[in-house]
């Protein structure tokens, strides 16, 4: 499996559909899961993930020879392989599971992973995926599929070197309270956080204050020429049966729920009222 | 439109500018408010509801100065007193109070008007209808919404979306405006092209009269032909012929999806034949086409609203058109947009260099914030002189190149002078935003302006006020859009209402 020293890179991105960060979540009555008749959209770790393959060919030129999307879930899921497409992915590979199925768990997803991997005949050098999706915040499949495949790891990516030439990679990692450089050689997992490359020169407090909006490396808007051009781009269509796995859950979601209703504030007419009203939710004074 | 809330902490407090209040004032003989007064109003509200720097209330002066200050900080009152009833009786005691001792009142919703409407011009009393703020009723099987007049726009948006209905208006300044403000000044905003204007959307409404009247129209009949259609009157009426208290108004079904897309232009002229196309392949799912002219764009970016288009798409643009679409069905929708977008992309002579479609809901926001963010961005590049205006669809790019050269012959057009001619606006109602931002305000790039621009835009048979209304700021141009024949008939109406000139003096009528 391991590249040759004058082979060109293959890069892997796995993406997931989500239900959209700005969606407000609502509970299903039977409390075993969400209502997901909403809007969806590409979790926003794995488009941060899709936006740094494309940067990498951008600095990397030729020696990046194809970037593949690929993703496991619905029939819609396409959607998600067309929007990274539109960004700059070459092709896709769709391993489809029928609506009515369970969502696939880490670990289930991770072997689909390696058998996709292992199929491909041009070998993947380097696999960027988001460090965890927005919906079942599990954050293991990087790990995971790194684990079967017995590759190195670099996980919560804020920075990402590749040397096409040594096949190696220098990784800045986010991690608690500074930052943490890593050296791997190729094939390598990466996991992308919410900062990346072209934001370090920024100031600390703008990043702050941004860090909602303008994530990791801000990936692009999808120009109309290349939604058009991603039409036509080959998505190759698998089942887990393909792959020989098996995603059935192992783990039973017993209860779902929502977090308590934050009840609004109130307005007092006068200090007395004030006081009434602490005694009333039990405040007493401190007894000097 | 009107602006963004955010805005007003951010409009420069540094030079306020001189109004002229040369163009006459109506002759009505009107009285300050005296402390027998303040007393008399404290039996109507409890002292919580009152501002006043006379006794026996005496709140500092201070506390009244956003009361008496509109939000772009060019006009002041000097009102001494504030009140904010919390009932329809207790406007009508106040205000059959102040008809019979002749004293001025002033109106006053959300206080984000753009042409000084809402702040007194001299010492009237301001009648702020923020503690007004309950729904009334609501029935999700018509549509219909029954609220009072001071319920922010917002928390009527938020109120109704869970029960899958949306507000037939949508402005910049939705989170301070109040729906009781938007009648009285007839808003228009960005959902106009869909639900069309409040003319049609108010079913009723609840009115105090001049002399303390109550006037109960609100009405929840979709048809209701039994004589002179009285509402009318008072929607755009910006609070001159009487106080609206409570509004019944048809809210529409929230679409179950929306999408929007920013198309690069290489010319203006290409905007038109855009429009013709969008409506025939859309029909009916198109519920915004928004015009923003490059220096507008380019504005907005500068001042970082929404996120800006990638490099290479915004190359070679002369104008940019945001088209939304909402509608029931998702894929349906698409595969109109996609049609037309396609067809839009492979056509010999193409109409677009290129765009971009938003792939999430988050990009859809950013999207649009380009659109309404450019306001806000106008405030923070210097002092803008704002027209808005109503003139053929074709003619948008000729006024503002037409105003801009006229500025350059009068020397005007420099750095310390006028920075920016731009244009934006509602393509879909016939509707440019002309902004002059300029270093300063002047009297200079006044002269200059006024009445040119009046004049140009009478030229076109257009409107001097598309949507921000009269105010004071605009009654001397009221002639251009508005014959003797139909401004005498306003006077009459006018003085049939308030026949002491009490409401909202010196506004609308010149």
């Amino acid at each position: 499996m391991r590249p040759t020293a004058s082979r060109l890179l293959n890069i892997l991105v796995p993406v997931k559909r989500t239900i959209d960060y700005a969606v407000k979540i609502r509970v299903n009555p039977d409390q075993k899961g969400v209502d997901l008749n909403v809007k969806h959209s590409m979790n926003p770790f794995d488009e941060i993930a899709v936006e740094e393959a494309v940067r990498l060919r951008e600095k990397l030129k030729d020696a990046v020879k194809s970037i593949k999307v690929v993703t496991v879930g619905p029939p819609k899921a396409a959607e998600t392989l067309r929007t990274a497409l539109a960004m700059g992915a070459d092709s896709g590979i769709h391993v489809e599971i029928p609506d009515s199925a369970p969502a696939p768990e880490p670990l289930g997803v991770a072997k689909a992973l390696r058998a996709v991997i292992e199929k491909e005949s041009g070998g993947v050098d380097l696999v960027i995926l988001g460090k965890q999706a927005i919906d079942d915040d599990q954050g293991q499949t990087g790990q995971m599929l790194a684990g079967l495949l017995d590759w190195p790891q670099a996980t919560f990516a804020s920075k990402v070197v590749v040397d096409a030439g040594k096949k190696e990679a220098n990784v800045t990692r986010e991690i608690d309270g500074g930052l943490q450089e890593v050296k791997a050689k190729l094939p390598l997992i990466i996991t992308t956080d919410l900062r990346c490359v072209s934001l370090r020169s920024l100031s600390v407090q703008w990043l702050i204050l941004n860090s909602l909006h303008h994530s990791l490396n801000e990936p692009r808007y999808a120009s109309l020429p290349n939604i058009m051009k991603a039409k036509k781009k080959p998505i190759q269509k698998l089942t887990p049966a393909d792959l020989g796995i098996d995603l059935t859950p192992r783990i039973e979601t017993i209860k779902v729920s929502e977090p308590a209703k934050r009840v609004g504030g109130g307005k007092v007419e006068s200090v007395d009222e004030l006081i009434a009203k602490l005694k009333e939710a039990g405040i007493t004074a401190v007894k000097a | 439109m009107l602006s963004r809330h955010l805005a007003r902490r951010i409009a420069s407090r540094s030079t306020p500018r001189v109004v002229r209040l040369s163009h006459s004032l109506p002759d009505f003989q009107l009285n300050s408010v005296n402390e027998q007064d303040v007393e008399h109003f404290s039996k109507i509200l409890p002292k919580t509801s009152i501002l006043s720097t006379l006794a026996p209330i005496s709140t500092e002066s201070s506390e009244l100065e956003p009361y008496n200050t509109d939000w772009m900080n060019k006009y002041h009152g000097k009102s001494n007193t504030v009140m904010r009833p919390r009932t329809t009786q207790e406007v009508s005691e106040i205000v059959k109070w102040c008809h019979e001792r002749r004293i001025g009142v002033v109106p006053q919703g959300g206080n984000t008007g753009l042409v000084g409407g809402g702040v007194p011009v001299r010492d009237e009393v301001v009648l702020n209808l923020g503690s007004m703020n309950k729904i009334r009723s609501f029935d999700p099987v018509s549509g219909i919404l029954v609220a009072d007049a001071g319920c922010i726009l917002e928390s009527l948006s938020e109120y109704l979306a869970p029960q899958n209905h949306i507000m037939p208006l949508d402005l910049g300044a939705k989170g301070s405006c109040h729906i009781g403000g938007n009648v009285a000044t007839n808003a228009g905003g960005l959902r106009l092209l869909r639900y069309g204007s409040l003319h049609g959307s108010v079913l009723g409404l609840e009115v105090v009269l001049p002399d303390g009247t109550i006037l109960d129209q609100l009405s929840v009949l979709r048809k209701d032909n039994t004589g002179y259609d009285l509402k009318q009157l008072f929607i755009g009426s910006e609070g001159t012929l009487g106080i609206i208290t409570g509004v019944s108004i048809l809210t529409a079904p929230a679409p179950n999806s929306s999408n929007n897309v920013i198309l690069a232009l290489p010319s203006f002229d290409n905007v038109k034949p855009l429009f013709k196309e969008a409506k025939r392949q859309l029909s009916e799912i198109m519920s915004a086409f928004e015009f923003i002219d490059r220096t507008a764009y380019d504005l907005a970016v500068k001042h970082g609203q929404g996120r800006a288009l990638n490099e290479g798409d915004v190359e070679g643009a002369e104008c940019f058109v945001l088209v939304e679409t909402s509608g029931g069905n998702r894929e349906h929708d698409e595969a109109k947009l996609n049609g037309l977008l396609e067809s839009l992309l492979e056509a010999d002579q193409p109409l677009i260099n290129t765009g971009v479609l938003s792939q999430s809901p988050a990009q859809f926001s950013q999207l649009w914030a380009i659109r309404e963010g450019i306001t806000e961005a106008v405030s923070k590049e210097g002092k803008a002189y704002k027209y808005d205006i109503s003139i053929p669809l074709g003619s948008f790019k000729e006024v503002v190149d037409t105003t801009r050269e006229h500025l350059r012959s009068k020397g005007v057009l420099h750095d310390g002078a006028v920075k920016h001619v731009i244009g934006y606006g509602h393509v879909g109602d016939g509707n440019l935003h002309l902004n002059i931002v300029a270093e300063a305000y002047t009297q200079e790039i006044e002269d200059a302006l006024e009445p040119f621009v009046y004049e140009l835009v009478a030229k076109y048979k257009g409107s001097v006020s598309a949507e921000h209304g009269i105010g004071l700021m605009k009654t001397h141009a009221l002639h251009y859009s508005k014959n003797a024949t139909s401004i005498d008939l306003m006077r009459r109406i006018k003085s049939l209402f308030d026949p002491h000139g009490i409401m909202n003096p010196g506004k609308v009528l010149p």
